[in-house]
């Protein structure tokens, strides 16, 4: 009766699914059309009457711009600096947490780590501006008070970075740690207590024991991380709006001024498509090879 | 859960240890309870505390901020203790339009979560039980949609909308924000949906249910859950979401972070005002996400621990 069961007319099919694949399809897709075909033509915004097709032109001023390779090196250098110190914490904390004891202290620590990951990304950019100023910031006074700063954060190209850094560690840190929670769960709780009678070292533990079980938890993390962070646009415009000069202009950001600052949509639909396809080629390499650990 | 997600991984070496006689892992668990001294568990205590007042501090000192008078909010160093004022939030509410976002934001987000549960549990509930060629490749098409940046999009979209008249209206939101709820739904309702048994559709289907009715009256109820924390998920998305909302809207249709962004045109920052727009566009959100937070992370990583 199962083999049976799920074998449904192709008209039952499609009046499930349609509406979502043809939605999907309209909103989806057709803009993607749309880009493509503006990235062949030459389209400002303010100067209208210039437009014609001028094929790949858009692509080669792109490919060799070194702004656009400045802003993806950004992106890549960001969570090349954020994931690692967010997962490391994230893992920690997940560890204390997965310890037996502590109920109350526990649930108050997970009610608290939903706050910084609910919290409106504009929003928190915008904190970053009022805590990260260099005279009423309260970041300097803390700072100060270990005897620190003050560090002029939004202003100082380098300090700028590690500011926006900082706070998608912190926003992004709770969602690591409750990932990996996640994660430590599925350890069979048999061979975590045989091994905790073969040896002291959490560390040992860790690498031996639960590590194999947060394979699946860490691929996971690095896929949605990777996409959020090419993806990143909020928190940095309402915090820096990209700079000091480029400092902190991560690709959306870039892609956003040329195409609605400069208005050259012709050019800023080039850098999407290459984004896009950037995206997709990391999608799909890291879905293969999360699905090979999952399926198999 | 299916079963795959319940099998162990075995790819990354490491070679699990031997299971121990039940006897015997109940007395481990029973002293890994207490298992250092009392100065570990102090050290627990204080790095919990720490995690506490790390995640909440930006919070705290938003809200106070928000709280104070433009003067105290300019003065260096901070001040921790001051008169407390509500004069930013009657300004932002009555007098800057920011109530007319916030109800921009909210119809945006009922509208495009609504439309999402009604176009997206169908094709979960198609994906989890029917058999057809290139299932597979439909799903990842929908997932790959959520990875896609919104500024790829938001330039087409912007010639599109403009080219329509649909520059500054709801609908025009409402419709580009289906591009990321609507693989949330499905994905978090095709989970939802493999974890009922198929016998209840099975035995429904003998008396001679359509697949409509089964969907609709035996499994929707059923994986109700689910489609709250999608719903839940997808609210909150499209109440945060700044990108598109700053390059199609202008006035009638501006969402209240656009118009938080808004505040910021101009060198001296009203930081009272910025910070009480802000509160007001984030204490639903954490409340909300506070009173659903076991759903919350169960949707976070269900996704992610497979």
């Amino acid at each position: 009766m199962t083999q049976v069961y799920g074998r449904v007319s192709r008209g039952t099919i499609f009046a499930f699914l349609g509406p979502a694949v043809i939605s999907l399809a309209v909103i989806g897709i057709v803009p993607l059309g749309f880009a493509v075909w503006t990235s062949l033509r030459d389209y400002n915004l303010t100067k209208l009457a210039r437009e014609k097709f001028i094929g790949f032109e858009n692509y080669a001023t792109v490919l060799t711009d070194g702004a656009f390779w400045d802003a993806m090196g950004r992106t890549f250098t960001l969570l090349a600096i954020a994931l690692p110190i967010q997962i490391a914490l994230g893992l920690g904390i997940a560890l204390i947490l997965h310890k037996p004891g502590l109920g109350y202290l526990k649930t108050l620590t997970r009610l608290a780590l939903v706050v910084p990951m609910a919290t409106t990304y504009a929003v928190v950019g915008l904190l970053g501006q009022v805590m990260f100023n260099l005279k009423y910031g309260v970041i300097n006074q803390i700072l100060g008070w270990i005897g620190l700063g003050p560090y002029d954060w939004i202003g100082d190209p380098d300090l700028a970075f590690a500011a926006i850094a900082f706070w998608d560690v912190w926003q992004w840190t709770p969602f690591c740690t409750l990932v990996l929670l996640a994660g430590l769960t599925t350890v069979p709780s048999e061979i975590e207590e045989a091994a905790r009678l073969e040896t002291k070292s959490p560390w040992t533990i860790l690498r031996h024991v639960q590590l194999p079980y947060l394979f699946p938890a860490l691929t996971a993390l690095l896929i949605l991380r990777t996409a959020d962070v090419l993806k990143l646009f909020d928190m940095v415009f309402t915090m820096t709006r990209g700079g000091p000069g480029s400092a902190t202009e991560l690709i959306s950001l870039l892609i956003q001024r040329v195409g609605f600052r400069a208005f050259d949509q012709g050019l800023a639909s080039a850098q999407a498509v290459i984004l896009l396809i950037i995206t997709i080629v990391l999608a799909r390499l890291y879905i293969r090879f999360f699905y090979r650990e999952v399926d198999r | 859960m299916s079963s795959d997600t319940l099998r162990e991984p075995q790819s990354a070496g490491a070679p699990p240890a031997p299971a121990p006689a039940p006897a015997r892992a109940a007395a481990g668990r029973r002293t890994s309870a207490n298992p250092g001294s009392r100065g570990g568990a102090w050290g627990q205590i204080l790095l919990l505390a720490l995690v506490i007042l790390f995640c909440i501090f930006p919070f705290y000192w938003m809200v106070t901020t928000s709280l104070k008078t433009q003067i105290v909010a300019l003065q260096s160093p901070p001040a921790w203790a001051f008169t407390a004022t509500l004069a930013n939030y009657v300004e932002v509410l009555f007098e800057d339009a920011v109530s007319a976002t916030l109800i921009n934001s909210l119809i945006v987000a009922v509208c495009t979560t609504l439309l999402a549960l009604a176009l997206g549990t169908p094709a979960a509930y198609a994906l989890a039980r029917f058999q057809f060629r290139g299932k597979t490749d439909l799903w990842f098409w929908f997932i790959t949609n959520r990875m896609v940046s919104p500024v790829v999009l938001a330039l087409p979209f912007f010639l599109i909308v403009r080219m329509l008249g649909l520059l500054d209206t709801h609908i025009a939101l409402i419709l580009i924000y289906l591009t990321f709820n609507l693989p949330i739904v499905i994905w978090i309702c095709t989970d939802q949906f493999r974890s009922i048994p198929k016998d209840l559709d099975e035995a429904a289907l003998l008396e001679g249910a359509s697949q409509f009715t089964i969907f609709r009256k035996i499994c929707l109820p059923l994986a109700m859950p689910g489609v709250a924390v999608s719903a839940i998920f997808s609210f909150i998305f499209s109440w945060n979401e700044l990108m598109f909302a700053l390059v199609l809207t202008r006035s009638d249709a501006k969402t209240a972070p656009a118009m938080a962004v808004s505040f910021m045109e101009g060198y001296s920052l009203p930081y009272g005002k910025i910070m009480a727009t802000s509160t007001l566009i984030v204490i639903p959100v954490i409340v909300f996400a506070l009173i659903a937070s076991k759903q919350l992370v169960r949707g976070l990583t269900m996704g992610a621990v497979k």
